[in-house]
């Protein structure tokens, strides 16, 4: 099949998603969770019917400026506040019992604004490292640096693409982002470059066999591993959409970011990649071109 | 000759499989069997491990451990506030105020807690993490206590009250209950560093026959009578004590003074009622998300896909062997990596049976499993060293300074490298020898046929 006679096609579908998610998250940006802003989240269970007017006037009481209150289905009040120190804490655990001598206090998490900044920055720096070994991986095990800048673009396009769904997601469906977050971010790079190396292997092993033009090879490959490609995709989507559906709250998200990445991922290894790739080889022949005729 | 090998290696995956479940299995299995006349009652106790080899001594109680958020407790960091300490002394302080924390932790009795420093630029922090803590509160009102701890003497004048000397819990090395051996009573055995010695030496000769008091946070927890002068450094406080009131006496002692203060900046608390239903539904999403891939090898490759699904259950079973023999402690993320390891288990399966339709076309069988296994290990390997060296970076087994050095990154990266690692070994020795003994004979009428 001549996969890479649509070319355009590819690159025009990945520009107009990647366009989209460069508005959403420079209009909306991420809705950042406390791991990065600093905060408290409260998860109560009370053993009565309670309103959210209830607890809220408890927190008033302890002082503490409520920023959401939010009830889900079993029954269980998360409650948002900035960071509160454990004084404050002592207090509001006080007046809590006398509410509801018999209340569970499921989750409590406080973070203290220096926290954020500190994760942000390792996490960048785990991606520049990450990204450079790749890079320097796929540029070594296939002789040419055009393979691994291939490779990194199409993880750059993945990266973009799950921080623009969770840009779009905050703003319309208050999806927010924590460190788990980060970790499926960290787990897509190597899931996108994993994909990608598979048909690059392919194509240099046509390329020692039969030889050719780049297009060509590419074209080969790309037919021979797509089915692959397709299965192994399918098969984590499987595992994916269970966790989502069935993993609880916690992690539910956390699915979701690795499911979009893991899509992402299958289709930027054969359209973003290896059309990259092709058009990188035939840049350099153009330009030979140019030399030529002088 | 390949024959017999293969045979051999399919008994050694039979052998480490049923080792695997064996050590996979929850402490005690109660078995009922009502067959007909055939009535069974027990259970099955699984053993644990006490293996003594070369001197080393390799303990495991084979219990699952499991982190913070899955088994509820306690996650809390401090932040040294070292602004008034000269930058050679930082470090030191900051170990100084690990080792008083890692002291006051074990108080509470909490099994496996654990307490490490973290260094970040300028800031110094402290993580402790105290899982199935019941009294979060309380306990951090004492790890994070900045507490005095100094020895006091009695004024002349009763007007006078207590005057404080300079001698503090830092000069204090450990204090201990032991019995005395005449009246078998408890007593409080404590002990001073060098220069602590001396202050002490010094100060029980200006006051023998005075009490001598002991006070914390402002709060005198004992007043002990000096008898007569002590060298050497080492001294006993004797009294009515109960067994209790000795313990309780060298807990507060032993919790001594940080030598700066701390701020609590982070804090997470998961309630063990949560953990659990965190672990009951990953186990539930596992289980229905296993099924289904099983069910789809089975599907697209029939009897290849077969053996495929077995090799992935010998996955799972050593994988979760491992687990217990490092031991790794299980948090939610690091489930996720599990499960993510799982497809890329299979995806090693998938890409030689892929393989393997194309070879089939142009060679015999045996041939064309040979050559599939041969092709597609390039594409394998290279694909798996790449998603190593990013587990490698994230779980950042040197504790690099400016990578995380804890918290849920860490758990996914571990389980997913380890996920990695096993299923090389899975995909290719395991799937290979079972494709070789149990389907070389009978596809080949098939392959024939065709």
């Amino acid at each position: 099949m001549d996969w890479m006679k649509h070319k355009k096609i590819y690159f025009a579908i990945s520009g107009i998603v990647l366009l989209i998610s460069i508005f959403a998250l420079i209009k909306w940006n991420l809705r950042l969770g406390i791991d990065f802003t600093g905060g408290t989240t409260f998860d109560y269970k009370f053993s009565k019917v309670t309103e959210e007017t209830q607890i809220e006037g408890v927190f008033k009481d302890s002082g503490i400026a409520i920023e959401s209150i939010d009830v889900d289905s079993r029954g269980v009040f998360e409650v948002k506040a900035p960071p509160i120190s454990s004084e404050t804490k002592n207090k509001l655990d006080g007046l809590l019992k006398n509410f509801d001598k018999d209340y569970v206090e499921l989750k409590y998490e406080v973070v203290g604004p220096s926290i954020g900044p500190e994760l942000v920055k390792k996490t960048v720096t785990a991606l520049v490292i990450s990204a450079s070994v790749i890079l320097l991986w796929v540029a070594y095990q296939f002789k040419n640096i055009k393979y691994g800048l291939s490779a990194v673009l199409a993880m750059l396009h993945d990266s973009i693409v799950l921080l623009g769904a969770f840009s779009l997601m905050g703003h319309f469906m208050k999806v927010e982002v924590d460190f788990l977050f980060v970790t499926a971010m960290l787990t897509i790079l190597s899931f996108s470059v994993h994909d990608t190396i598979v048909v690059f292997d392919r194509i240099r092993e046509v390329n020692r066999k039969t030889g050719g033009n780049l297009v060509d090879i590419a074209n080969i490959a790309v037919t021979q591993t797509m089915v692959r490609s397709l299965n192994n995709s399918f098969t984590i989507i499987f595992m994916l959409v269970a966790l989502a559906l069935l993993g609880g709250d916690t992690i539910k998200w956390f699915a979701v970011a690795l499911l979009i990445g893991t899509v992402s991922g299958t289709y930027s290894s054969p359209f973003v990649a290896v059309p990259l790739l092709v058009t990188f080889d035939q840049l350099k022949v153009e330009r030979s071109k140019l030399i030529f005729k002088k | 000759m390949r024959k017999s090998t293969s045979i051999r290696n399919t008994f050694i995956i039979v052998i480490l499989s049923v080792l695997g479940i064996i050590l996979c299995l929850p402490k005690e299995l109660p078995i009922k069997i009502n067959y007909k006349n055939i009535k069974l009652e027990g259970k099955i106790v699984r053993p644990s491990l006490d293996l003594k080899f070369l001197g080393m001594d390799f303990k495991r109680d084979l219990n699952l451990s499991l982190g913070l958020d899955l088994a509820g407790g306690s996650h809390l960091v401090f932040e040294a506030d070292t602004s008034s300490i000269s930058d050679e002394r930082k470090k030191e302080s900051v170990e100084g105020v690990r080792d008083i924390i890692e002291r006051r932790v074990n108080l509470f009795g909490v099994s496996e807690p654990t307490v490490q420093t973290s260094s970040y630029q300028d800031k110094m922090r402290v993580i402790v993490e105290l899982p199935g803590i019941k009294d979060t509160a309380s306990a951090i009102g004492l790890i994070g206590k900045t507490a005095q701890l100094q020895f006091a003497q009695v004024g002349e004048n009763d007007n006078e009250g207590l005057i404080l000397t300079d001698l503090t819990g830092a000069d204090l090395k450990e204090a201990r209950v032991e019995f005395d051996q005449k009246t078998s009573k408890p007593v409080v055995a404590i002990t001073f560093t060098d220069e602590g010695a001396k202050k002490f030496e010094d100060l029980t000769g200006k006051n023998v026959g005075k009490p001598l008091p002991i006070i914390l946070d402002n709060n005198v927890i004992s007043a002990p009578v000096v008898e007569d002068k002590i060298s050497g450094g080492s001294a006993i406080i004797s009294g009515n004590f109960t067994t209790e009131e000795a313990k309780s006496l060298s807990i507060q002692l032993n919790a001594g003074a940080l030598p700066v203060p701390v701020n609590l900046v982070e804090q997470k608390t998961v309630e063990a009622s949560l953990g659990a239903d965190s672990v009951a539904k990953s186990i539930k999403a596992g289980v229905v998300g296993l099924s289904m891939v099983l069910l789809f090898m089975f599907v697209i490759y029939g009897k290849l896909g077969l053996i495929a699904d077995t090799a992935l259950i010998v996955f799972g079973v050593l994988t979760l062997s491992i687990y217990k023999l490092i031991p790794i402690t299980l948090t939610l993320p690091g489930i996720a990596g599990f499960l993510l390891s799982v497809g890329m288990a299979v995806d090693s399966n998938i890409l030689i049976f892929e393989r393997f339709k194309e070879e089939i076309r142009i060679r015999p069988f045996a041939d064309a499993l040979e050559v599939s296994f041969g092709r597609a290990w390039d594409s394998i390997r290279d694909a798996n060293i790449a998603t190593l060296a990013t587990s490698f970076i994230l779980a950042n087994p040197l504790d690099w300074k400016f990578l995380h050095v804890s918290g849920p990154v860490r758990g996914f990266a571990i389980t997913l490298a380890l996920g990695i690692v096993i299923s090389l070994f899975t995909g290719i020795f395991v799937s290979r020898n079972l494709l070789r003994v149990f389907v070389k004979e009978s596809s080949k009428n098939q392959v024939k046929s065709n």
